[in-house]
């Protein structure tokens, strides 16, 4: 019992981090319908960003652990927010009118570039990072097992729930939020009834890295350890959310997050280790073959 | 007078835009470019490194420059004779062009007589992409469907020889069909699932299944010894001859010659070049089959294929065995060529290469396959000193490629079937690509 709450505790953390980047799936492939293969690898770079902050706020004084977080944060969202847009600038948006499956290719091209773009510059060795929010709470004790809930852990659910709830009410109350949701099913009306298509694209990017970059800075403290090649097997799983929940379903995202993080978790703790991308990856397979559609997704009906 | 304003208006513009290229630029760069972090005592430890974002952030804003100024000049696009150039070889039938084929086939015939060993090397590498690149191109090319994890039939072609091969002694020409059997029964199992999705959700669920072969292939110590590979694993003999220096009944000994590693390298090379060929000769006649008409009309409009009556499940399943049926083949290839294969050379990056020498080459052509390995891999072999490097530019290719020349570099198309006696290619680019 103990053993299955401590599991639980961490798999909602993991599920927590997967959904953050899986809402930049479900955005990108609700508004133009494409994998964004490289989201995953945005999410590293948003990681090596914050590590780098990180660092140099320490090196310059700045030790108030509140503070430096919410710079690191900050400054991390900005500057991936640009690879994001960047991203899709070069190599999605010259092959909008192109047949579907040429921006996916473009997608795995920039998707190989980012993550030997940070190998070269950063080098291929692990990157680690002393703990640096430390303490906790013990919940139970019993049967010679504790269970712990870290603060970490704490401040991964509670800024992961708020930042849904900022984005839910981004999408569903501002203009922008409006204008994504018109481009979702109609691009060419939206763009005749003058909303700015592209802007509302590239926004939809931007706020897809943002995410990203908040999944890659809570996977930094959570871990401690990062390198170039974490982004593959994450986006893989986060895409796998995204379906689960229900592609374009902003709610299906964090909830597909939350049941992959479950699954690894509980997978790696009561059966084997090393086959836990297996059951991620078969559960993908098993999502789309038996039910395309997702939890919370609208089934999507072929037009000729 | 307007004319220089023009010109002046033109230039301000140009610069406005270079400047705010070059500060985009400058984000990017400023922390994973600018500083450069090291391993240390007790966590990590960083230096500055101002050069490079200087030189990234000038870079970008003289390049744009350039771009603005030079380079988009006017309305002129593609320079023409490139075009001239690709549409000649995609009605290779054409003209001159009936000619190339056959004087390219003998060429690489001849090539062991003149080459040196480290030509024949590549162009075996090169010729096991070409392979690849044409099993894959039955999959993506002619029937329409993303494959991202081809390379796990790759994989089994290559364990199946590794396997077969050092436990129980059955020579290569043996499992050869055997290992292409085994990969297309695997295609088809992976097949059968998922081939009810579209497009883009059978590329990511082949490439789950990928990642998935390997990582078993990682785990599964008792058959494949897990990270540390098979070693050991026979060579192929020339009707029972062996290419050893000693022994019995060896390739040297029964001709009377003296003894020259060479000869096996030569060997190996006709091996892949007959096999490569293989796929060539079987695709192009399937090509004229019911079934190949109907990979190529599926991957025009699946809906309207639907329509007519064609079972698009069994025409996917072809597909997909077919396709994973030479890989299989090239996996067994690669196996014995090598001596030693790990799960290490089976990863999701081998099946980008691979699809990006189909996909750049121009999806559906087999010349263009074959010159986009020769480019890429030949490349890669250039390039191996910057070994770093070559990835990053690899990606950086297939982004400006694909934004370039969508079709592929090769994207003339043939038409399987015609009206008359008039045979034209159609250009790629007045084909509208099917959905699936």
């Amino acid at each position: 019992m103990e053993y299955f709450l401590q599991q639980l505790i961490n798999g909602l953390t993991l599920g927590s981090i997967y959904g953050l980047i899986a809402i930049g799936y479900t955005m990108v492939y609700g508004i133009i319908g494409m994998i964004n293969f490289a989201h995953g690898d945005i999410f590293m770079v948003g990681a090596f960003v914050s590590l780098i902050v990180f660092l140099i706020l320490l090196s310059i004084g700045v030790t108030f652990i509140p503070l430096a977080l919410l710079i690191v944060l900050v400054v991390a969202m900005v500057v991936t927010s640009a690879y994001g847009w960047t991203v899709e600038r070069l190599a999605y948006r010259p092959l909008r009118s192109s047949f579907r499956l040429a921006p996916l290719i473009t997608a795995i091209g920039m998707s190989i570039f980012l993550e030997n773009y940070v190998q070269v510059v950063q080098g291929a060795r692990v990157k680690t990072l002393q703990p640096v929010i430390t303490g906790g709470y013990t919940i139970m004790e019993g049967n010679g097992f504790t269970v712990q809930l870290s603060n970490i852990q704490i401040i991964i659910m509670i800024l992961t729930v708020a930042l849904m709830g900022i984005f839910s009410w981004i999408i569903a109350k501002t203009p922008l939020g409006r204008a994504q949701r018109a481009c979702e099913q109609d691009r060419l009306m939206a763009g005749l009834l003058g909303v700015n298509v592209d802007r509302t694209i590239s926004l939809t990017f931007v706020i897809g890295a943002a995410l990203a970059a908040v999944a890659g800075l809570m996977f930094l403290l959570y871990y401690g350890v990062i390198d170039f090649y974490i982004g593959f097997v994450a986006g893989i799983k986060a895409f796998t959310a995204a379906v689960l929940g229900g592609i374009g379903s902003l709610p299906g995202a964090m909830l597909g997050g939350l049941i992959i993080g479950l699954i690894e978790t509980f997978w790696s703790a009561y059966f084997t280790i090393e086959y836990k991308d297996v059951a991620a990856f078969s559960m993908l397979a098993i999502v789309l073959i038996f039910m395309p559609s997702g939890l919370l997704g609208k089934p999507e009906v072929e037009k000729v | 007078m307007t004319g220089t304003n023009a010109k002046k208006g033109r230039f301000a513009a140009a610069l406005k835009e270079a400047a705010m290229a070059a500060l985009l630029a400058a984000v990017l760069a400023s922390f994973l470019l600018g500083v450069r972090t090291i391993p240390a005592e007790g966590g990590l430890s960083f230096y500055y490194r101002p050069m490079w974002f200087a030189v990234a952030v000038a870079g970008v804003f003289f390049g744009r420059l350039f771009l603005r100024l030079i380079w988009w000049r006017g309305d002129r696009t593609t320079p023409k004779l490139y075009d001239k150039f690709t549409s000649s070889l995609g009605g290779i039938t054409e003209g001159w062009g009936k000619y190339l084929g056959p004087v390219v086939i003998i060429g690489a015939f001849l090539l062991p007589f003149v080459a040196s060993r480290y030509v024949i090397d590549t162009s075996i590498l090169i010729l096991t992409y070409i392979l690849l690149g044409w099993g894959l191109n039955v999959v993506v090319g002619l029937a329409g469907l993303l494959d991202l994890g081809y390379v796990a039939f790759y994989a089994v072609g290559a364990y199946a020889y590794a396997l077969l091969g050092t436990h129980f002694g059955l020579s290569f020409w043996v499992v050869l069909p055997l290992a292409g059997i085994l990969a297309a029964t695997w295609g088809m199992i992976l097949g059968f699932p998922v081939l009810r999705l579209r497009g883009d959700y059978l590329a990511i669920v082949t490439l789950a299944f990928g990642e998935i072969i390997r990582i078993i292939l990682l785990n599964w110590y008792k058959v494949t010894n897990g990270p540390d590979g098979i070693s050991g694993i026979p060579r192929p003999t020339f009707f029972g001859l062996q290419f050893k220096r000693f022994g019995e009944h060896t390739f040297h000994q029964f001709f009377g010659i003296p003894y020259s590693p060479m000869h096996r390298l030569i060997f190996m090379f006709y091996i892949i070049l007959l096999l490569a060929l293989l796929t060539s000769y079987v695709t192009n006649r399937l090509r004229r089959l019911p079934v190949g008409r109907a990979w190529e009309a599926m991957r025009e409009d699946e809906i309207a294929c639907r329509a007519l009556g064609i079972n698009t499940t069994n025409t996917k399943l072809t597909a997909f065995a077919i396709g994973a049926f030479f890989g299989g083949l090239g996996g067994s290839f690669f196996a014995t060529r090598q001596g030693f294969i790990s799960p290490e050379s089976f990863t999701f990056i081998e099946s980008a290469i691979i699809l990006a020498i189909v996909v750049l080459g121009g999806m559906g052509s087999q010349i263009g396959v074959a010159i986009a390995a020769i480019v890429m891999i030949g490349g890669f072999e250039v390039f191996r000193e910057a070994a770093q490097y070559r990835m990053l530019i690899f990606g950086l290719l297939m982004v400006v490629i694909m934004v370039w020349k969508p079709r592929g570099l090769v994207s003339g198309r043939m038409p399987t079937i015609f009206l008359g006696k008039e045979r034209k290619s159609v250009s790629g680019d007045l084909v509208k690509e099917g959905e699936g």
